[in-house]
């Protein structure tokens, strides 16, 4: 038996043995650590026994703990001098980002702990635990809590807070990985800060899938000192059989654009027939909507094929996850919303539908097959369209490197912030200067500013403003003793409404009704299908047809909060809602996609039609250079086109698209619109772009400069203008300003009451855009704006790094690069035009019918 | 002149892009619901809003003031947020309201936010005003000949793909509900029961607010929800 073998006790070793297991390198060097006291983050693929690991230093704790006749079977309170502390009390704390899964472990942990017979209460805190439970969770808590960030975040802002955690000796972050990317993770950092000072003697525990920087992660688990940084250690489990991925070798015809993958649906059809149980991984709701149709009308074999996304009804939900775990299933068509954690039983194949966006995020979709770490997990990448051969392609091969592309860890979000600061007034009052260097032990905000501190108290405190009107109103004031506390106790009854970082978009209830057309008077009362955002609503007419909960429906009316609508036997959905996925291609995927562009001794793997695509495409026109920017232009149709290929993502597209729109209307080049996909982006107007470029770049003797075009200044003066009045913008301040709580957020079922009383946002953002332009929330949105609905900061990177590589080409025609985004013209809204543009041609259309 | 010429009542109006109605005959100007002090109505309650929004608006009114040089000024109601709103202004915006009121008459008309007359905000308190063939009320009856405020009209237009919701003028021949002018004030679609019930049916027209002009459209071609 080897030394570390030593370490764990004989009841843990005979269980393991009684199981016919033996512990992991992994797990057992958790526990070294844990001896040394040591914070460590682990690093193990799915079904390495990440769980066990972290939990496996508590158990054995907490056993040896029992096994010494002076821990006092009735727990002593002593005065720590800042309070009472107590020992045993609560040990360990787990978070874990999905309420499932905290549920699922807990199950899962249950065995072991009555196996072994040890003398262990573990318990779960969720949304779901009676008020009861909780009150006694913090009078007498448990040896183990699994819990979320939010229960977290209100849990420390009670009174009891130091003496509920004074005891803490470990806290277990799972699924770190996905966590640190969002807000939540902001939320959690600062919570884990407030745990730093109230447990001294605290280490915690990361648990993650394989991510680029593991060091950023290992930050984010241990309190950052002013100045340096500090890390826990790292433990890298050993990474399981290497996934075995193809491309789907199609023998049909590849499509030039869209993202059905129609061309391939009796082949992935064939797939599932052939495999125990296939997930179908697609990137958006729509496409799982159609993917679930199409396979239906097709399933002549009655395979059980079912439908999950988050967008269903949360009942519709849990029975598919039910037959899913119960192996009743075939085949699951999912987005997602079943990325992360609970086990799914038995899938041998993963098929991921058009196109992965990032080597991590393919890997982590892959890791979702076969839970046994000895055999590959097998997995086939279906591409829509030719360009998403490219990547697939370059995916494949990043997969085999095993290369990671996550994003870096995020700077703290200032919304987030102010959000923590009114709890940490709620649970006690505080000094600024702590509660300041408390922050910047949390690795996101270690380089938080001291005047952007202070500008968030002053926001939580009376709002923030220049104008100072409402000190008398104030929701945390400044004793005498200098502490700030909460004036009154509604407001901490209502900062616990409204705690938690995630900001759903507004929803709308889905109910079918019979159609219109049979009578006059609409039929109330249908089932409930589930949810859909209230701006892709805004865009239909009454009688238009969409697919949702997989039927093709036909939108009757908007009856109150809810959409009714009837079923349709249209075939063709007149509304192809196609969202753009929510995670745009990844900075490192792109690089290599324009690596195989650039290089046709690389275009061996590809498909023949793939091949030949770009041929044609180095003969008509050319094939850029890895790091230049190809613009092409054109005249169609009495129309000009300039279409360039940044292959930044669909977000950094649109927002080119609107800044580019923006500096040819002021050159006097007429533009009409653009569209933007994944790869590129296509302008046209009616002045000839391609006719002025060629004659030079003085703009006063009728030329264009494509660098002064393509200039980075466009971030400055046409980005601010532009933001006053898009959409986009505004929806991301929303979310900041009811994270932040300046306004509140609205509950299903009191909706008509608070209605009442809350405010649009873009009412608010427009006042402060004019009046305050510098006000926190406006910087914090700006922030969020940089990497989200509008991925600036991408935009910003590439403008720089095309900076004099740019190529232009004139063409008589279209080129075959080209034709994939013009395709998406008339299928794609057009943007670019101001509302008032939009209300003038309406209005002239109309003027030719008669107003009645 | 920007304007939009309309007629009700038979009487001719013209309607501002800023959602304010002028009567040229009186050189009357009514703006409704400014719902002043909205901001710190709010911030009573807890919910720290801009407090920008009373100097905003009347920045806006002035300007209109300016241009139109009205003798009459109507506030068609619904002035302030609520009751305390006036006792809240500051120092500055009381005064810009009594500059405003320098050299003309100008009507409080009450609304169901601010039912009471109040004091050191100048003009004339009254339920409503009578001129010719039109009266002018908070509150909408459905009455021949009325302007009234209190519903906030907002209007909604599809176009390629694109919603645009915009404040409006409700109008047909006999009777007209303004938008609400104020900074904070959100909106009633027009094809909401309360406008059918006024207007009999859906025969009336919206006309929509627009950057420098206004933008008609028959209220069955106007969008719900």
């Amino acid at each position: 038996m080897s030394k570390q073998h030593a370490q764990l006790p004989d009841v843990f070793t005979r269980w393991f043995a009684a199981r016919g297991w033996a512990p992991r390198a992994h797990q057992l060097a958790l526990l070294e650590k844990a001896r040394a006291g040591k914070s460590s983050l682990l690093i193990a693929p799915t079904g390495g026994g990440k769980t066990l690991a972290g939990f496996l230093p508590t158990l054995v704790e907490l056993h040896e703990q029992s096994e010494k006749p002076k821990a006092a079977k009735d727990r002593k309170l002593t005065s720590t001098g800042r309070g009472i502390r107590r020992e045993g009390g609560l040990h360990t704390l787990y978070i874990s980002p999905l309420k499932a899964l905290a549920v699922d472990i807990a199950r899962n942990l249950e065995t072991p702990v009555a196996e072994m017979k040890l003398p262990i209460r573990l318990e779960t805190r969720t949304g779901d635990t009676p008020t009861s439970k909780r009150q006694r969770q913090r009078r007498d808590p448990p040896d183990i809590l699994l819990t979320t960030p939010e229960q977290l975040a209100l849990l420390l802002a009670t009174a009891d807070a130091p003496f509920l955690f004074g005891s803490l000796k470990r806290v277990i972050l799972d699924e770190l990985h996905s966590l640190v990317l969002s807000k939540r993770g902001d939320l959690l950092s600062l919570g884990l800060a407030r745990l730093f000072t109230l447990a001294p003697d605290l280490v915690t525990v990361g648990l993650s899938a394989t991510v680029a920087e593991p060091d950023e992660l290992c930050r984010f688990l241990v309190p950052q000192p002013p100045d340096g940084q500090r890390r826990a250690d790292l433990v890298i489990a050993e990474p399981g059989a290497q996934p075995d991925v193809s491309m789907l070798d199609t023998t049909e015809r590849l499509p030039w654009a869209g993202h059905s993958a129609r061309h391939a649906l009796s082949e992935v059809y064939d797939l599932i027939k052939t495999h125990k149980t296939t997930l179908i991984f697609v990137n958006t709701r729509s496409q799982a909507e159609f993917m679930f149709q199409a396979l239906w009308g097709i399933n002549d074999d009655n395979l059980a094929i079912a439908l999950h996304h988050g967008s269903l009804d949360v009942a519709q939900r849990r029975k598919v996850e039910d037959a899913m775990a119960a192996g009743k299933l075939r085949a699951v068509v999912a987005t997602s919303s079943l990325d992360l954690g609970i086990d799914w039983g038995d899938v041998d194949l993963v098929v991921n539908i058009g196109a992965p966006k990032g080597s991590s995020r393919l890997l982590q979709r892959i890791g979702r097959a076969n839970h046994r770490l000895d055999e590959p997990s097998k997995a086939v990448l279906v591409p829509s369209n030719r360009f998403e051969v490219l990547e697939c392609t370059a995916a494949i091969a990043a997969v085999a490197e095993n290369a990671q592309d996550t994003p870096p860890l995020r700077t703290g979000a200032l919304d987030v912030l102010a959000q923590h600061v009114l709890g940490r007034a709620v649970g006690e009052p505080f000094l600024s200067d702590e509660l300041y260097d408390e922050v910047r032990a949390a690795a996101p905000y270690a380089k938080l500013a001291r005047s952007d501190f202070d500008g968030v108290i002053d926001f939580v405190a009376t709002g923030g403003y220049a104008l100072k009107a409402y000190e008398r109103f104030a929701k945390i004031r400044q004793g005498k003793d200098g502490r700030w506390r909460i004036t009154h106790p509604n407001v901490a009854q209502r900062y616990r409404m409204n705690i938690g970082t995630i900001v759903e978009a507004d929803m709308l209830k889905v109910r079918l009704v019979r159609s219109r057309r049979s009578t006059t008077v609409i039929p109330r009362g249908g089932r409930v299908l589930g949810q859909v955002e209230e701006y892709f609503i805004e865009g239909l007419t009454p009688g238009d047809t969409f697919v949702f909960a997989g039927e093709i429906l036909r939108y009757e009316a908007l009856v109150e909060n809810e959409v009714y609508a009837s079923r349709s036997n249209a075939s063709d959905p007149k509304v192809p809602a196609y969202e753009g996925g929510k995670f745009p291609l990844s900075t490192y995927l792109a690089s290599r996609v324009r690596d195989i562009l650039a290089d046709p001794k690389a275009w061996g793997a590809l498909p023949a039609q793939v091949r030949e695509w770009l041929e044609i495409q180095k003969w008509r026109s050319l094939l850029p250079p890895a790091n230049d920017l190809l613009v092409e232009t054109f005249p169609r149709a009495a129309k000009n086109y300039l279409v360039c290929y940044p292959f930044e993502g669909r977000l950094a597209h649109q927002t080119l698209g609107m800044l580019l729109t923006r500096r040819l209307e002021r050159w006097g080049l007429k533009p009409l619109g653009f569209v933007a996909n994944e790869y590129a982006l296509a302008v046209w107007g009616l002045g000839d772009m391609g006719l002025r470029i060629s004659k030079g770049n003085d703009l006063a003797k009728g030329g264009l400069s494509l660098a002064e075009l393509f200039a980075e200044d466009m971030l400055g003066d046409d980005l601010e203008a532009w933001l006053d009045e898009s959409a986009l913008m505004k929806r991301t301040f929303r979310t900041c300003a009811i994270i932040a709580g300046l306004i509140e957020r609205r509950f299903p079922g009191e909706e008509k009451t608070r209605r009442q009383l809350t405010i649009s946002t873009d009412l608010v953002y427009d006042v402060l855009r004019k009046h305050q332009a510098d006000h926190i929330l406006l910087r914090a949105a700006r922030a969020d704006a940089a990497t989200g609905l509008l991925d600036i900061k991408r935009l910003s990177e590439m403008l720089s790094r095309v900076q004099g590589r740019i190529v232009h080409k004139r063409l008589d025609h279209v080129s075959p690069l080209a034709v994939p985004v013009m395709l998406e013209i008339g299928r794609e809204t057009v943007y670019g035009e101001a509302a008032d543009t939009l209300l003038a041609e309406a209005a002239d259309e109309l003027i030719k019918e008669a107003m009645n | 002149m920007p304007g939009h010429d309309i007629v009700v009542a038979s009487i001719p109006l013209l309607c501002d892009p800023s959602g304010a109605l002028y009567w040229p005959e009186h050189g009357l100007l009514a703006v409704s619901d400014l719902h002043l002090e909205k901001g710190s109505s709010f911030a009573r309650r807890g919910m720290l809003l801009p407090p920008y929004d009373t100097a905003a608006t009347l920045a806006r009114l002035t300007k209109l003031i300016a241009h139109y040089a009205p003798r009459i000024v109507v506030a068609l109601g619904d002035s302030f947020h609520d009751g305390g709103g006036p006792s809240r202004l500051s120092v500055e915006d009381r005064d810009s309201i009594a500059a405003l009121q320098r050299g003309r008459d100008w009507i409080w008309i009450t609304g169901n936010h601010d039912p009471e007359p109040a004091d050191g905000i100048g003009g004339v308190f009254q339920h409503a005003l009578a001129l010719e063939a039109l009266t002018f009320r908070h509150l909408p009856s459905g009455a021949a000949g009325e302007i009234a405020g209190h519903l906030h009209p907002v209007a909604k237009i599809s176009h390629r793909g694109r919603a645009v919701r915009r404040r409006c003028f409700a109008a047909d021949d006999a009777r007209l509900v303004m938008p609400a002018f104020g900074e904070f004030t959100g909106g009633l679609n027009i094809r909401d029961a309360a406008f059918a019930d006024l207007f009999g049916t859906l025969a009336f027209t919206a006309h929509m607010l627009g950057e420098d002009r206004l933008y008609a459209f028959a209220a069955k071609r106007c969008l719900p929800g």
